[in-house]
């Protein structure tokens, strides 16, 4: 008998009868106002946000808040005129010395602060990983108030890799001392767009 | 490395330093009560903990077709699955893997299975050099010592001592010890690890047998940037780690963090389903002890954890003891349950190392009856002969005494007479309960007494 036989077989033998799955549809948190509630949670976890009001806006911002003598790169046409628009055939190593990385979230979620992103928008998987500033466009509209609510919308949606990305890299690890900038970005923007 | 030493053998040393002890107490305290802050600031946080267990407990007993519907998917996605009973079998498909490769240098994010299995030493011994990249265990590697904590694996060290090992291994500046300073010499140098890489292996947080993906949880970003910087990724999952459905990852991230650390939910939750182009993606499920622990009604619900941590955190054994008194890889109270289904007689101490106060199983965010559990282990313990016989010994004493009224109230004078008059008959190092503690005053008689004296008075 092969290990996965074993231990498929011990599984069978040793589990105990079924137990119904819950109903999670009871969670429901009807927020007066997901722009605000978001504002807050995000700036909570570290975060930084600003209100465009549009993605022209969003332009000269990243011209003022960014050293533009470094590698911008980004997966929006809207906005090559400022960043580089990524290859998605490049090797994810080229990317190490991308200062900043302008993406636009699928989605975000008003109790967490998170933004919820796809490969396909990331145009590279490691790209909000690895950049050492990361600037993420997210539409009003796109607010839902829970992770349910998040998960409600992306319940049937296929990818190779999705992440939510909830502000900058962080670690405590040394006596509990909060530091800002541990492996991934430095810095996270939230660029809010009507 | 294993010790042999026993948790209160190990506590007392701990204990020696008696400032890093309040220091190590109130750090752990302090994270407790921000969870508490979280917990409460979330509408029907009962009602989640409550959805969470009901969840789990639905895998344990459905685990068998959902390990064959994840499988399914897994294939579907172009995952490579395999299966390994113990952590040799484990530690021997890791090792295939980059072999076939031809690979000799890997990156690792936090993995507690990797740990038990000791897949690092194993590695190492066959010539690939293995670095832990979440920051704690780093700090823990090049101390050569096992994380303390599941999610602060080195939170019983002072920043000096991490500075120190810094200067050792990193260079840097002599007494050298502000935490953000230290943090940046090690993103530099282990940016560089993660760029030369082309294997990267993490943990799973969460694995959905509807979809075949599996969810990865950090705050630093480092499991991310090894997997899609590497050309072979690989994961090491327990079986228990199976969730029915994607819609379920919302009850569970949503407790995760803030059980943890009193965080909203971890910066990064990645959901990793397929390749990329050119890259391969390995995981392996390993049993260890699992499919056993299902065959323990009284036990079995301890599969349920999703390693927050929390209960260690509100411990108050654990936070006046350290991590590395458990001498197990998972320590506090859920260490103390998971371990003797390993291996009871070498953890025959650890369901001892509590005072079953139930504080644990009330922060836990999936319900386990982590006391109760506690306290059956004792029995069972007990039971099949691998207590202390110290312990036996005393607890026979206790129960003679306490099942003869006679005897009752000859030991009760007996220790109120010491206690006020030679009390350093109990106050020596000979009674473990006087040490880091004071004897309180006795009162003059017992309630006995004073109620044949008193009771009938109107």
């Amino acid at each position: 008998m092969s290990t996965r036989e074993k231990i498929l077989a011990a599984v069978k033998k040793n589990q105990p009868p079924l137990s119904a799955l819950p109903d999670i549809s009871v969670f429901k948190v009807h927020e007066e106002d997901v722009v605000k509630k978001y504002s807050e949670m995000f700036a909570g976890i570290g975060g930084l946000l600003v209100s465009a009001g549009s993605l022209e806006n969003v332009k000269d911002l990243i011209r003022k808040d960014f050293d533009q003598s470094k590698r911008m790169l980004s997966n929006l046409q809207a906005l090559s005129d400022v960043a580089e628009l990524s290859n998605p055939d490049a090797d994810p190593h080229t990317l190490e010395d991308v200062e900043l990385a302008i993406i636009e979230a699928r989605l975000a979620v008003a109790e967490n602060g998170a933004v919820w992103l796809t490969e396909d928008v990331m145009g590279h998987r490691v790209l909000p990983y690895i950049a050492q500033h990361l600037a993420v466009i997210v539409r009003e509209d796109s607010i839902v108030s829970t992770m349910h609510d998040a998960y409600a919308k992306i319940a049937s949606e296929d990818y190779g890799f999705g992440g939510f990305i909830g502000g900058p890299s962080k670690t405590a690890d040394i006596e509990q001392a909060l530091v800002l900038g541990a492996h991934g970005p430095l810095s996270m923007t939230v660029y809010l767009i009507k | 490395m294993k010790s042999t030493l026993d948790h209160a053998t190990l506590a007392e040393e701990f204990n020696k330093d008696e400032e890093r002890v309040d220091w190590h107490d109130g750090a752990l305290w302090w994270i407790r009560q921000k969870r508490d802050r979280s917990a409460h600031q979330t509408p029907q946080w009962e009602e989640l903990r409550e959805a969470a267990s009901a969840i789990k407990s639905n895998v344990i007993s459905n685990l068998h077709d959902y390990l064959i519907q994840f499988e399914e998917n897994l294939k579907k996605n172009g995952v490579q699955v395999y299966w390994a009973s113990d952590a040799e079998e484990h530690n021997q498909i890791v090792y295939s893997i980059l072999k076939a490769k031809e690979i000799k240098q890997m990156v690792k994010s936090k993995s507690m299975l990797t740990e038990e299995c000791h897949l690092n030493e194993f590695l190492e011994d066959r010539g690939i050099e293995v670095i832990n990249s979440d920051l704690g265990e780093y700090i823990q590697q090049i101390d050569n010592e096992p994380p303390s904590h599941i999610v602060l694996p080195c939170i019983h060290k002072r920043k000096e001592e991490i500075g120190e090992l810094f200067h050792e291994h990193l260079g840097t500046e002599k007494g050298l010890s502000d935490p953000t300073l230290l943090t940046r010499v090690a993103r530099k140098h282990l940016r560089n690890v993660f760029l030369t890489r082309r294997a990267a292996l993490t943990g799973v947080n969460f694995a959905v047998a509807e979809t075949g993906e599996y969810v990865v949880c950090t705050n630093e970003g480092n499991a991310d940037m090894g997997a899609h910087l590497s050309e072979v990724q690989i994961a090491s999952m327990g079986l228990e780690k199976i969730i029915p459905e994607r819609k379920h990852l919302g009850v569970f991230l949503r407790l995760l963090a803030r059980s943890a650390i009193g965080q909203p939910i971890t910066i990064y939750s990645s959901h990793y389903k397929k390749p990329r182009p050119g890259q391969e993606m390995h995981l392996i499920l390993v049993d260890k002890g699992r499919s056993n622990l299902l065959a323990r009604p009284d036990f079995r619900d301890s599969l349920k954890c999703i390693k927050c941590g929390g209960c260690m955190n509100t411990c108050p054994v654990y936070r006046k003891s350290g991590g590395l008194s458990y001498h197990n890889t998972i320590s506090g109270p859920i260490g103390a349950i998971l371990a003797p289904n390993l291996d009871m007689k070498q953890h025959a101490d650890l369901p001892f190392a509590s005072t079953l106060c139930g504080s644990c199983s009330n922060v836990c965010p999936v319900k386990i009856p982590i006391h109760d559990q506690l306290y059956k282990w004792r029995q069972e313990i007990v039971k099949q002969g691998y207590s202390a016989s110290r312990k036996t010994f005393s607890m026979k004493a206790m129960a003679l005494t306490l099942s003869s009224p006679e005897i009752y109230k000859t030991a009760g004078k007996t220790g109120r007479w010491l206690l006020n008059n030679a009390p350093f008959a109990i106050n020596n190092k000979f009674n473990p309960w006087y040490k880091q503690r004071d004897m309180p005053d006795s009162s003059q008689q017992s309630f006995g007494e004073w109620y044949a004296k008193n009771g009938s008075k109107k």
